[in-house]
């Protein structure tokens, strides 16, 4: 288990940082947290000839509320999102997602910009961040913009990061009131990739129907998958039972998921299906909707 | 039973701390990998993509290129010393690095030397092998069929893939049995192949002095002396003598089974320092551990249990085929192919059983037992207590009363076996009854009830297994016809202090604590006081190692009697010293003292200052004493354990709600670490049962090969394990003993697989193969209709 040899650099700033990926081309790869591509060096599944970490570029660690956004810094480690009294208070569905993410070592290293920009369906934020209608800003030799995180996932390991590209920054629109959020993971055992995972946020009207929902599924196909027939379907609708299963079932029918060792493909899909119901259930409770 | 020593002597059933923690605790173990010698090469392996293929041609021009490495060892060099095959303990034979084809994926296929670890792996990225793929056997069913393609084509003589048939019992009275039951049930049960997976990897740093002749291994071995054996038969033809080889066993992070074996990379390792003159290390990483090391289980089992309808079981009868891979390299040191399978008549009073294994070979690696289990205990007792659940289940018993009516009763003991074995005590009610007891037994019988009636799915199980380890008896045991002893040689020093060094290699078991807990039981001296050593050849007595829960069974009753033999002497010397006659003494707790004066006494202390500085005239000075135990029979462990489980209706998962063992090993020397070795058992039973298994596809692809697919439990998998004992004490062990460190390991799957089957049972359910994964569970839901 080691790498393919490859030339490390550290730069200080975003621009320095920058002009080395302009410079290295397809070459150069983003060590952020290296809690996924690390691995993949050393077990030769992947080789590059340069590797750009950020991990000393100040000013990317961060969460807070400004402008109606939640405002996270790539370079954020799980672990400060789980520690983090505004998550921990406001945004619960972040925490879910934070605290079943491998384990609390690798939570150490790994970085909420790191879990996105691998493009891996398996990671547990995609979810979370398409359940939520969130947004990354990316810096490039151009400048700056803004890629909404349903237009971000392009395909198994592919985001629509140019290589010169580097992630800085995840927007969340802070939630009205009546809001709430959950994510649910089934693992075979911590640490585990999920066998199926589903992020559900929902806000509720006055009269308590929902007004709008947001559900996102994990590993359940090439991409991410924002079931949006599902989110469709529950828009103005009371959340009883029926709607949620019914729910569940749309749900489950956006997802693709392929066979593995975690189980076949419609065992996965099922297990989207239910763990949708359970999400939706428990961002209800916590919007204050029925139990 | 109150410990006889004081708190501050610490001998046996005293919880005192483990003394080799503090280093352990503060990172200053060491072990192989932190062995560095000057000018030490590193070797790192080239290995097979595939399960079954010719090699056609090996190119190493590309990996001598790579800066630093300086020698590619293929087959063909070692057949040049005749290394490139080498025996297994099971008379099989297995390749060191192959010639002609390999056989199984991640097989061994070169190693490559160089200078740092970097480079041995660049060159061995830049070895370039030519294979032509061969028809590839992964079922052993298939393997057995006529026109099988014949895998061993090394063997002239060998026209099927068929390894050894092998029986035990009466299978006429067997047959005959059946015949008249009133009961039959038949249950086929698969028990996959899995892997200790231990926290170390296995490797070695070969150091062979050019100018000395010798050979030094440091190496990750549970037995060090039959290795040093081993390497001075395989090797004696290139020049390495016995008194020239030393095997050091550092500090070991956990073994199971898996550091029993003699791999390729060891040997490669060896041959590498032999030709280049420098040490050389090999560490294997994980994926090499998982995907080539020794495996377990794999046994295909069909299992027939006779009865009277009022449950008293009459007869048992099992056919098992058995997947070995390419070579019979099982660490079975007994004198029968499946190790102590004959076990599986469990606690109960079989008149009549008969068993028969047919060993098959297939493109897997080699291997068979380890997996914390002396010699395919888990299969047996997997079986019977799982049969015992069948059988009551036909007969609409409940499970704890069908075992209750069928236990070996406590006075029929030693009590002989139908398959063979003299059990040397028990009281397996009296365990399964406090077990029942603590855990609320019908009280939970009642949840369920009602939780049925909600439609919650919930079960309670129940494993009563009896063990047999301690191996073993010359009659039953041999490593290339070296009997099973196991070795103990104390000297107690002038201050009083001692050493003690054993024929046993700790890997985790806490030696350093326990002997030196026997040794203080017997001799009075503090245990803080005596210095446990193992695991070097050039200064421990010889010994056969550790595994198989064989240490106290053998080397600690070893201990013992090393420790009877310096109080024979003392005694002497402290009727020399009270100017009194031997037979006027009495021994008490660190001293004698004359018989009606016992103001007039003399300490171990004392005595150990006398025998340098004022023995008796005509006796040898020092205080020491060297004893090699052949145990007279196996010691035979047991318990009963209950486990509660609750299925979640939505995805299949299993949840463990309690676990109650009640462990009974005799008498115990350190009731901590007894727990503990429960506590480690019972989390390693629980890993098969629910998450562990390496599985082959049709190609021989490994799957399961790296801890992403082979899943090791947690903390946060892990319940919490409620433990409490019984004492029978073995009446032929010295100390009343028995071995503990695999009981766990072998008790919990069963009671698993129960509890699971259980909260299904009145679905219809009568048996699920391990692991029990969520998936699994959810298909049986689904197909009765009760999935959420």
């Amino acid at each position: 288990m080691i790498p393919a040899a490859f030339d490390y650099h550290a730069p200080e700033s975003l621009s320095d940082a920058l002009a080395l990926l302009d410079q290295h081309g397809e070459d150069a790869k983003v060590l952020a947290g290296g809690m996924s591509l690390l691995p993949m060096l050393k077990i030769r599944l992947a080789q590059v000839g340069h590797l750009v970490d950020i991990g000393r570029i100040p000013g990317l660690e961060y969460a807070k509320e400004e402008g109606g956004f939640l405002k996270i810094g790539a370079a954020t480690k799980e672990a400060a999102l789980e520690r983090s009294d505004l998550i921990r208070s406001k945004y619960p569905i972040l925490l879910d997602t934070a605290a079943v993410i491998a384990d609390p070592l690798v939570r150490n290293r790994a970085t909420v910009g790191g879990n996105l920009a691998h493009g891996d369906p398996a990671n547990d934020h995609p979810a979370t961040m398409l359940a939520l209608g969130a947004s990354v800003v990316v810096r490039g030799p151009k400048g700056e913009r803004a890629i909404p995180v349903d237009q971000f996932f392009r395909g198994l390991f592919t985001t629509a990061l140019a290589s010169n590209e580097i992630l800085t920054e995840i927007r969340i629109p802070v939630p009205p009131a009546r809001s709430g959020g959950a994510y649910l993971k089934l693992e075979r055992k911590v640490g585990d990739f999920a066998t199926a995972g589903a992020a559900a946020q929902v806000t509720l009207g006055a009269g308590g129907a929902i007004e709008k929902a947001g559900i996102g599924l994990t590993n359940a196909g090439p991409t991410p998958i924002k079931a949006v027939e599902a989110e469709k379907f529950l828009a103005g609708k009371r959340p009883d039972d029926q709607t949620l299963q019914e729910a569940g079932r749309l749900a489950a029918r956006a997802a693709s998921p392929s066979p593995d060792r975690r189980g076949a493909a419609d065992y996965k899909r099922e297990m989207a299906r239910v763990l949708t119901v359970r999400a939706l259930k428990a961002a209800i409770r916590r919007a204050g909707g029925p139990s | 039973m109150a410990p006889k020593t004081t708190a501050e002597v610490g001998g046996m059933g005293h919880a005192i701390k483990r003394k080799e923690d503090p280093r352990f605790i503060r990172g200053q173990g060491r072990y192989v990998d932190d062995i560095t010698l000057p000018g030490m090469l590193y070797l790192d392996i080239v290995r097979s993509p595939y399960a079954h293929a010719k090699i056609k041609a090996i190119r190493t021009e590309q990996a001598l290129k790579v800066p630093g490495v300086l020698a590619v060892i293929t087959g063909e060099t070692l057949a040049q010393y005749n290394l490139h095959w080498m025996p297994t303990l099971m008379s099989d034979t297995q390749m060191v690095l192959p010639t002609e084809k390999v056989m199984y994926q991640a097989q061994e296929v070169a190693g490559v030397i160089a200078t740092s670890r970097y480079a041995a792996a660049d060159g061995v990225d830049a070895v370039e092998v030519d294979y032509e793929p061969l028809p590839v056997v992964v079922d052993p069913f298939k393997a057995l069929e006529p026109g099988a393609p014949v895998l061993r084509t090394d063997k002239k003589d060998k026209k099927d893939n068929r390894i050894f048939h092998w029986e035990v019992g009466d299978r006429a009275g067997t047959d005959r049995a059946f015949t008249e039951a009133d009961v039959k049930v038949t249950q086929h049960i698969y028990l996959p192949r899995i892997h200790v997976a231990s926290i170390e990897t296995c490797g070695c740093v070969a150091d062979f002095d050019r100018v000395r002749g010798k050979l030094t291994v440091y190496m990750t071995t549970q037995a060090p002396h039959a290795i040093r054996t081993v390497v001075a038969l395989v090797a004696g033809h290139v020049g390495l003598s016995e008194e020239k080889i030393r095997i050091v066993s550092p500090d070991i992070g956990g073994g199971f089974g898996g550091k029993v074996p003699v791999y390729p990379g060891y040997v490669i390792a060896i041959a590498a320092s032999v030709v280049t003159g420098h040490p050389v290390k090999w560490i294997e990483d994980r994926m090499e551990n998982l995907q080539a090391d020794s495996f377990a289980r794999d046994y295909h089992i069909r299992a027939e249990l006779a009865a009277k309808k009022d449950g008293t079981m009459t007869a048992l009868r099992i056919k098992t085929v058995a997947d070995h891979g390419y070579a019979d390299a099982a660490a079975n040191p007994s004198k029968f192919p499946a190790g102590l399978f004959s076990i599986c008549t469990g606690s109960y009073g079989f008149k009549n059983a008969f068993a028969e294994v047919d060993g098959v070979y297939t493109n897997k690696p080699p291997g068979g037992i380890a997996y914390r289990c002396s010699f395919r205990v888990t299969e047996a007792v997997h079986t019977i207590e799982r049969m015992a659940d069948v059988l009551a289940q036909e007969l609409k018993l409940d499970p704890a009363d069908l075992r209750l009516k069928n236990f070996i009763p406590p006075e029929k003991f030693p009590y002989r076996s139908a398959l063979g074995w003299e059990y040397d005590s028990g009281n397996y009610a009296g365990a399964l009854k406090k077990a029942m007891e603590k855990i609320g037994y019908a009280q939970l019988r009642k949840e369920q009830a009602e939780k049925r009636k909600r439609g919650e799915l919930m079960g309670i199980g129940i494993s009563s297994f009896t063990e047999i380890v301690g191996a073993g008896p010359s009659k039953q045991f041999d490593i290339l016809g070296i009997k099973m002893f196991d070795s103990c040689e104390i000297r107690v020093h002038p201050t009083g202090k001692a050493t003690a060094r054993f024929g046993t290699k700790s890997q985790g078991q806490g030696h350093e604590t326990t002997y030196a807990q026997i040794v203080a039981e017997e001799l009075g001296i503090p245990a803080a006081h005596v210095e446990v050593e193992e695991g070097d050849t050039d200064t421990a007595p010889y010994g056969l190692g550790t595994y198989a829960s064989r240490s106290t069974p053998t080397a600690g009753a070893a201990g013992a009697m090393a420790a009877r033999k310096i109080r024979e002497k003392a005694k002497k010397i402290a009727a020399h010293l009270l100017e009194v006659g031997e037979e006027d003494l009495v021994w008490e707790l660190g001293k004698f003292s004359v018989t009606g004066a016992p103001q007039k006494s003399k300490t171990i202390q004392e005595i150990a200052f006398a025998a340098y500085t004022n023995h008796p005239q005509g006796m040898e000075a020092g205080l020491e004493a060297v004893s090699y135990y052949d145990p007279p029979n196996l010691t035979f462990p047991f318990g009963s354990y209950i486990c509660v489980v609750d299925i979640d209706r939505g995805t299949g998962e299993v949840k463990i709600r309690r676990f109650v063992a009640v462990d009974d090993c005799g008498n115990i020397i350190n009731p901590m670490i007894v727990d503990g070795q429960i506590h480690g058992g019972l989390t390693m039973g629980m890993a098969p049962a629910l998450l562990e298994e390496i599985s082959y596809d049709e190609n021989g692809n490994i799957q399961g090969g790296s801890f992403m697919d082979y899943l090791l439990p947690t903390a946060v998998e892990t319940p919490k394990w409620e433990t409490d004992k019984t004492v029978t004490p073995s009446p032929h062990h010295p100390l009343g003993a028995k071995g503990v460190g695999e009981s766990a390991t072998v008790g919990a799957p069963p009671a698993i697989v129960n509890a699971v089957v259980d909260a299904l049972a009145h679905l219809g359910v009568r048996h699920i193969d391990i692991p029990i994964t969520p998936e699994k569970v959810w298909r049986i839901l689904k197909e009765k209709g009760v999935a959420e």
